[in-house]
């Protein structure tokens, strides 16, 4: 086993610890807690597997942007919603789980390519940002444009709640105001 | 480096299978959220294997499409959570019912 070998075996192990605390936790902060740590030894994965400009991505969006704004928006709730325990079905759902597991472990034990050992290799961030804006920047134009609704979505999301709940409480007392403008008006001449 | 391929795609299929029983099995909608990011992070996992493996760097491509895809469905999901949260005061998804009747 060689030094390379024994790096994935541990970054697998704490991987794998960590997803399984992360998705076992009642309450959430906890569970994202524990997921960057599971997102970090995927980083570290990443540059082990010869993607270093992933690593850092992983490290940017997934650990640093997405735990951060799940962590923000588990602040937003008044009280920590944790104590919401796990679905009725969660029996049933586990064994979907083992079941697609079973399958998958099956799938992957008979593909003779599995076998194969991999040869180490870097993509270094140069080659492959040329890579990417040579061959794919349509898709990633796309996936700007993607980012783009998604930042409308929640602008509209967010906007319609706080309008909306504007209206439906000032529309009752729009009588009233008027009444007294009305009376206003009179008693002033 | 010495690891054999399935090594690596057995590692993202569990990391898949727990995401999905985490999506499937908690009752609180942010842990569903959580549940999807740990799929995605299975799927990366098999996507770079894969591009090591064959030596081609369009594994490695997809991988990017994928965390650009996971931070817009976060956000988005995100403010679904809090805006069905401010006006139900919950987010059990069994106390969304208000088209029950």
């Amino acid at each position: 086993m060689t030094l390379h070998a024994a790096i994935f075996y541990l970054l697998a192990t704490v991987i794998l610890t960590a997803t399984s605390l992360a998705i076992t936790r009642r309450q959430p902060v906890h569970a994202v807690l524990y997921l960057i740590v599971a997102f970090l030894g995927a980083a570290a994965l990443f540059f082990l597997l010869g993607a270093p400009l992933l690593a850092a991505f992983v490290l940017i969006v997934y650990a640093g942007a997405i735990m951060v704004l799940f962590l923000f928006v588990i602040m937003l709730f008044k009280r920590s919603p944790g104590e919401l325990g796990l679905l009725s079905e969660w029996g049933p759902a586990t064994l979907l789980g083992v079941v697609f597991l079973a399958v998958a472990v099956a799938m992957i034990l008979k593909d003779p390519g599995s076998q194969i050992v991999l040869r180490g290799a870097v993509a270094q961030p140069r080659d492959f940002g040329r890579f990417l804006f040579e061959r794919y920047w349509l898709a990633i134009e796309i996936v700007s444009l993607l980012l783009l609704v998604a930042l409308v979505a929640v602008i509209q999301v967010s906007r319609r709640r706080g309008a909306g709940g504007d209206e439906t409480e000032t529309s009752p007392p729009l009588p009233k105001v008027g009444e007294r403008g009305f009376l206003s008006k009179e008693g002033h001449p | 480096m010495i690891v054999p391929f399935g090594h690596i795609f057995l590692l993202a299929g569990l990391i898949f299978s727990m995401g999905l029983v985490c999506l499937v099995a908690h009752r609180n909608l942010i842990m569903t959220l959580v549940g999807v990011e740990v799929m995605m992070n299975g799927a990366a996992i098999a996507f770079v294997a894969a591009a090591l493996r064959w030596q081609l760097m369009e594994g490695q491509v997809f991988m990017l499409f994928i965390l650009a895809v996971a931070a817009a469905e976060v956000s988005v999901g995100l403010a679904l959570v809090v805006s069905a949260y401010q006006r139900t005061g919950s987010i059990d998804p069994d106390h969304y019912d208000i088209l029950k009747w």
